[in-house]
């Protein structure tokens, strides 16, 4: 079988699939908000990559000969009180955000996903309990009782995304619940526990793998709210510690120059919600996209 | 006289539910022999299929077994752990189901599931049984190389159905339960299945306990068919000696109602319906609906007797003869 041939017979096979991906990105060609969306996301993605290589200045280090600077073309978002480079700093603290969105979405949904199947599953006592430990996290306000574990453990960036983490796995484990109930009462189920399957092995091989789409479509969702609660840490002084460039502590930073030296804070309050309402766009975009209803 | 390979004793199941507690099965005996093949036929809901799923210990909150035996091969199921009931499902008792295309898991090739039966069997990685799973495949007369390519959404009927027989008998069981294995497929495909299970088996030697509601199926393919009604056992015999004598009243209602090529007469059913199983009848559970009911069908239940060598009959018409 010559290559050409090999290639041809693999998109053969998988025609159903590139269908698929055709009709969606069909789709979202004719959502404008998701393409705004997907635009920013990217943008954002490449600049925490390969910004840190292009930026003018140390994000970090002091020059007090230069402080206090309003926007220039030698200093596009101007200098902070401690004559940092603010454009600088905005870029290399895209880094610390993707880092925060990314440790954050993999400990909140592999927790959610792991205590949702176990609840779903078993259901009964062990459901009750972990499920009534999800509504009294669910009780508070989010960002609330992020604020508290993060004064609990204090701020550090390991200690903010800790606190997210904690604060978001509950939204994960009521889908993963809702789905493994579903697939648990399927009889194919039946049908495996009769060929003599473990329960360890129903759960990782049957049960998980299909709870975990809605979960990954809801962690997409989420992103922008995860920027949102970080940034809100920083800026209340809860979050990551300075000198780190976290865009919501930098805002906090400029708060007290605000009437004279407006840009200390508005460039990093530009960025974070430029990019929250990018997340936000591509959520939303995602989620009509997904919808099976309007699919067809 | 041969061993018996399954006795189930006095075996009551109940469901729990929100209307009050169901009986769905109502002490019940029987015993399967050796190399046997067993019918167990009633209407839907009669308990038929809760007595494959208690064999199989497979009842589920909210349903219980609460009292009753169920011997195989010298264990009580009943009293079985957890652990150990996990090397004999699959292994010494396999069981096809009555929906062969949602018994199969929709998101993996079939190839890995029938892989994944036996990797459990023999203790290895599913990887190192392709062998075997060709195997298995080309006994249920498929083409191994296509067939576990595809997905269960590329399946016919029939040939999920052949995929199930496969995978449950490809640990050679010392017992098969075939749930309606059957009453999802069209009639041309139920002859093909029937007669590569019969195929299969004589060739294997398994003991098969058949449940179905089809007499036809169950004529062609048991030795011994025992009748159920609401939870009870109602008659029990050898294929022949039910259909030429039947004795109970159920029974005979039963086989009035087969439709005849070429007669014109206007089929009879057996009037009234399946009762409530939260309210179970009094006495003999048939009564209500029984064209011969006297003063103490609904006061006693009337127990298992047997009348000729071989056929038992639960029903108080036949009380006087054994005393």
């Amino acid at each position: 079988m010559t290559l050409t041939e090999k290639i041809s017979d693999f998109m053969e096979k998988r025609r159903p699939i590139l269908e698929d991906w055709k009709h969606t990105f069909f789709l979202w060609r004719r959502t404008k908000l998701a393409i705004i969306g997907t635009v920013i996301v990217i943008v954002f993605v490449l600049v925490a990559i390969i910004g840190p290589f292009f930026i003018p200045y140390d994000p970090l280090s002091q020059n007090m000969a230069e402080r206090l600077q309003p926007p220039s073309l030698k200093h596009f978002f101007g200098t902070d009180q401690f004559g940092r480079d603010i454009f600088s700093r905005v870029v290399s603290g895209s880094m610390i955000e993707v880092e925060i969105i990314i440790i954050v979405s993999i400990i909140s949904g592999g927790i959610g996903l792991i205590l949702g199947v176990i609840a779903g599953y078993f259901g009964g006592a062990i459901d009750e309990i972990l499920m009534r430990a999800t509504d009294m996290f669910l009780a508070f306000p989010s960002l609330i009782l992020a604020m508290a574990f993060a004064a609990m453990l204090g701020p550090s960036l390991i200690n903010t995304i800790i606190a997210i983490s904690l604060v978001g796995w509950t939204v994960f484990a009521r889908l993963a619940r809702a789905e493994a109930m579903k697939v648990k009462n399927q009889p194919y189920i039946e049908a495996i526990r009769a060929l003599g399957a473990s329960r360890t092995r129903i759960i990782s091989i049957h049960v998980t793998p299909m709870c975990v789409s809605p979960v990954l479509v809801q962690l997409t969702l989420r992103m922008g709210t995860v920027i949102l609660t970080a940034a809100s840490l920083g800026f209340l002084g809860l979050g990551v510690r300075p000198p780190l460039p976290e865009w919501g502590a930098m805002v906090s930073d400029g708060r007290s120059f605000l009437l004279d030296q407006w840009w200390i804070s508005t460039f990093p309050g530009i960025a974070i919600a430029i990019v929250v309402l990018g997340f936000n766009l591509l959520g939303d975009g995602l989620r009509d996209i997904m919808d099976p209803r309007l699919r067809r | 006289m041969k061993d018996a390979i399954l006795t189930v004793k006095n075996l009551k199941v109940v469901f729990h539910t929100y209307r009050g507690t169901v009986h769905a099965l109502d002490r019940i005996n029987f015993t399967v022999l050796k190399n046997e093949r067993f019918g167990i036929i009633g209407e839907t809901g009669c308990g038929k299929s809760v007595t494959s799923l208690a064999i199989m210990r497979l009842i589920e909150q909210p349903g219980e077994i609460v009292e009753g035996e169920i011997v195989f091969d010298g264990k009580d199921l009943v009293k079985t752990q957890e652990s150990i009931l996990n090397t004999i499902r699959g292994r010494e008792i396999s069981m096809i189901f009555q929906e062969p295309l949602s018994s199969l898991n929709p998101v993996m090739k079939v190839g890995f599931q029938i892989g994944e039966s036996i990797a459990k069997i023999k203790n290895t990685s599913i990887k190192s049984c392709r062998q075997e799973v060709f195997e298995a495949l080309k006994a249920v007369d498929l083409d191994p190389t296509r067939v576990s390519n595809l997905y269960p959404h590329e399946l016919s009927g029939g040939m999920a159905q052949r995929i199930m027989i496969a995978m449950a008998l490809s640990s050679n069981p010392k017992l098969l339960i075939a749930d309606e294995p059957t009453s999802a497929l069209d009639v041309t495909i139920q002859a093909q299945i029937m007669n590569l299970l019969d195929d299969l088996v004589s060739k294997m030697n398994n003991t098969v306990i058949l449940i179905t509601h089809d007499l036809g199926v169950a004529a062609q393919f048991c030795d011994k068919i025992m009748i159920m009604y609401a939870g009870t056992v109602v008659e029990q015999a050898k294929t022949e000696e039910l259909f030429d004598n039947p004795l109970h009243p159920y029974t005979k209602g039963l086989l009035k109602a087969i439709p005849k090529v070429g007669n014109r007469d206007k089929l009879t059913g057996i009037p009234g319906s399946v009762p409530d199983l939260v309210n179970p009848p009094s006495g003999c559970r048939f009564h209500p609906r029984c064209p011969y009911a006297m003063k103490i069908c609904s006061v006693e239940k009337p127990p298992l007797t047997e009348m000729n060598p071989g056929h038992l009959v639960a029903c108080h018409l036949y009380g006087d003869k054994n005393g």
